[in-house]
């Protein structure tokens, strides 16, 4: 049943997610700086530094710490944020939105003109449609996206003087980056589409579609696309999550008010809380969305559905 | 039988033919895989195209309803209805597929799409041409019913890969019947499947023939299938024709050794073994093909004359051949 399914799935989620609760812990452990010293700065005497080390409890024994850990990062308590004097986890939900609307604007760029560009390049394959727009998505998909933002902000914001360069909030503000953080998403899409169009048409049945006299684009719409589409979640699926860490350096190159350009910061300041929530947040999204592209393929192909089943 | 030969007969005035194909040749980049193939098939009747794979005749079906592979180009007279689709403009063409022609393809598991249910890819014709829902489903579960589909409220609903191999093909021909074409192209439609399923297969196309006065191009390498169902055939080979008239005086009296080593090699209908054996020797490949008659390198008749000279399609005017017998062998008169 498709409920089995689900739970093995999510069984699976949450196992990840402990890992990485484990990772963080672990990394922040052997990190360089202990917490207490990178709080209080050089100028702590060992006493203070003693005293907060028995308030975070780091006198413990690690074994001990890592069950606290774990016991409050399931509350979603991941300690006080020292910048910012608050729980880290507030500081990093107050941030998430921003970064949310920037992935999302990217991801529906990068689907929309991805699969538009994939359909059309696969349709006649080895055409000269198909051989330009292969190209230039190889080409865009390998342009580093901070470089692509320069470029963008030297052109469209600095010379045309069209866009905002930096800053957040509104839809002017949001077109750059997005457009930044999409492009390689969108080369990928494309491609992925591409091929799986270009395959399709070679299936016997889109001949059966088109001896119904359907237009070329009756066909495409109505037989090839659907069925080209399950490579397309699964990567949609995975990238969408790739695109969270895509973000960060997009973020602060666009001086985005988002989680990466918060966690950018917390890394420089050793604010280990922030970095802690800000990951496992991150880590969370990207196993939900796996799931969620797991359940949209299995909605699209009713032959891995029977699979489910089993 | 005596109805038979009578209205089949080419010289026959009463009828024009519904369709007339008049030196069709298709050429694909490494050649031509069909040349100067003529045929009819008049309204009501079965034109068999028989052959070895690579002989053309899927290609000739297929340029007559204009599913080429885009790779291939036809040229000639595909006359339909007084007009010539090869040249006909691409809406009109549309317009005919599904409608006026409509097509079964060979491998009923690849030719139906895996992921729309039965009924939704048997409706779509009738969808697209505006008819409303509850019509179409009524129509879908007509068309299932009238193929012999057991259950076609439920199978409407099931998809492609929940079926068998026969319900498969009851399903293509569903979807063929779903526009009201006048003309239907099977192209090998029992091949994928197994020896009963054939049988029953095959009985349901006769079926449509006799009762609804459907006309058909039947494409396939089979002739048992051919002595089964078509009135007229093409024998093809290296995409040429080979020998043309009525079927059943054809496979009896062959004036081609081509067709007379087909028809040998046929299983007696009780023989336990389904499929036929194959010839001695390859097929010739129409992009290399041999001098003379291209069939001259398996023919246990060839001479001299034969490896040097192209034999033309002419007409069997010898007594006793019967009316309509075409041969391109230098030596037609020789062979039965």
């Amino acid at each position: 049943m498709m409920l089995t399914f689900l739970l093995r799935r999510l069984a699976i989620g949450l196992f990840t997610i402990w890992g990485v609760l484990t990772a963080v812990f672990l990394i922040v452990r052997i990190a360089p700086g202990d917490q207490a010293t990178v709080a209080l700065g050089p100028d702590a005497t060992p006493e203070q530094i003693a005293e907060l080390r028995h308030t975070l409890g780091l006198d413990q024994p690690v074994l001990v710490q890592y069950l606290n850990f774990l016991g409050d990062a399931v509350r979603g308590d991941f300690g006080q944020s020292y910048r910012y004097g608050r729980p880290a986890m507030e500081a990093v939900l107050e941030r998430f939105p921003a970064t949310v609307t920037l992935t999302l604007a990217a991801t529906v760029i990068a689907i929309v003109v991805g699969i538009v560009l994939g359909v059309v390049a696969g349709h006649r394959p080895g055409s000269l449609v198909d051989r330009t727009t292969s190209a230039a998505t190889l080409g865009l998909q390998a342009l580093p996206p901070f470089w692509v933002g320069i470029m963008l902000i030297l052109v469209l914001a600095l010379w045309l003087r069209l866009l905002p360069s930096a800053g957040g909030g509104d839809l002017e503000h949001l077109i750059l980056p997005a457009v930044t953080l999409s492009i390689p998403f969108t080369a990928l899409v494309g491609r992925i589409t591409r091929s799986g169009v270009a395959e399709t048409m070679s299936e016997a049945f889109v001949r059966t579609a088109r001896s119904k006299g359907l237009t070329e684009r009756e066909v495409l719409t109505g037989h090839v696309l659907k069925n080209s589409l399950v490579p397309v979640v699964t990567v949609v699926g995975l990238q969408v999550g790739t695109l969270l860490g895509g973000a960060v350096v997009i973020e602060t190159v666009f001086a985005w008010p988002g989680l990466g350009n918060l966690l950018v910061g917390a890394v420089g300041n050793r604010d280990y809380a922030v970095v802690q929530a800000a990951t496992v947040l991150i880590a969370v999204c990207v196993i939900g969305l796996n799931l969620a592209a797991d359940l949209a393929y299995a909605r699209l192909d009713p032959r891995i559905r029977l699979e489910a089943r089993r | 039988m005596a109805d038979h030969s009578v209205a089949v007969a080419p010289a026959n005035q009463r009828t024009t033919p519904m369709l007339e194909v008049t030196d069709l040749e298709v050429v694909l980049p490494a050649g031509a895989v069909v040349d100067r193939v003529s045929f009819t098939v008049p309204a009501g009747r079965t034109t068999g195209l028989i052959g070895e794979s690579g002989s053309g005749k899927t290609m000739t079906a297929m340029a007559v309803v204009g599913l080429l592979p885009d790779t291939a180009s036809a040229s000639g007279e595909v006359r339909w209805k007084a007009q010539d689709l090869l040249v006909a403009p691409e809406r009109r063409r549309r317009q005919v597929r599904g409608r006026e022609i409509g097509v079964v393809f060979q491998d009923p598991s690849a030719a139906l799409n895996p992921i729309q249910t039965v009924g939704r890819q048997v409706g779509e014709i009738l969808r697209r041409d505006g008819l409303p829902r509850t019509q179409v489903r009524a129509r879908v579960l007509e068309l299932l019913a009238r193929v012999g589909l057991p259950e076609p409220e439920r199978q409407a609903d099931s998809y492609p890969h929940e079926m068998s191999g026969g319900m498969r093909q009851r399903v293509m021909i569903a979807i063929a019947l779903a526009g009201q074409p006048e003309l239907v192209i099977a192209d090998e439609p029992t091949t994928a499947l197994d020896v009963t399923t054939q049988a029953r297969i095959l009985a349901l196309l006769a079926d449509l023939r006799e009762r609804e006065g459907l006309a058909m191009i039947l494409v396939s390498h089979d002739l048992r299938v051919m002595a089964h169902v078509a009135d007229e055939v093409v024998v093809m080979y290296a995409g040429r024709v080979a020998e043309q008239g009525p079927a059943r005086a054809v496979l009896d009296r062959p004036y081609h050794p081509y067709t007379r080593a087909l028809a040998a090699n046929v299983p007696a209908v009780t023989s336990r073994t389904a499929i036929a054996e194959p010839l001695p020797g390859a097929p010739a490949s129409p992009f290399d093909r041999p001098s003379g008659c291209p069939f001259h390198p398996r023919c246990p008749m060839a001479r001299d004359r034969c490896v040097t000279e192209v034999p033309a399609l002419r007409e069997i005017t010898e007594a006793g051949a019967g009316p309509g017998r075409f041969s391109a062998c230098h030596f037609a008169e020789e062979v039965s």
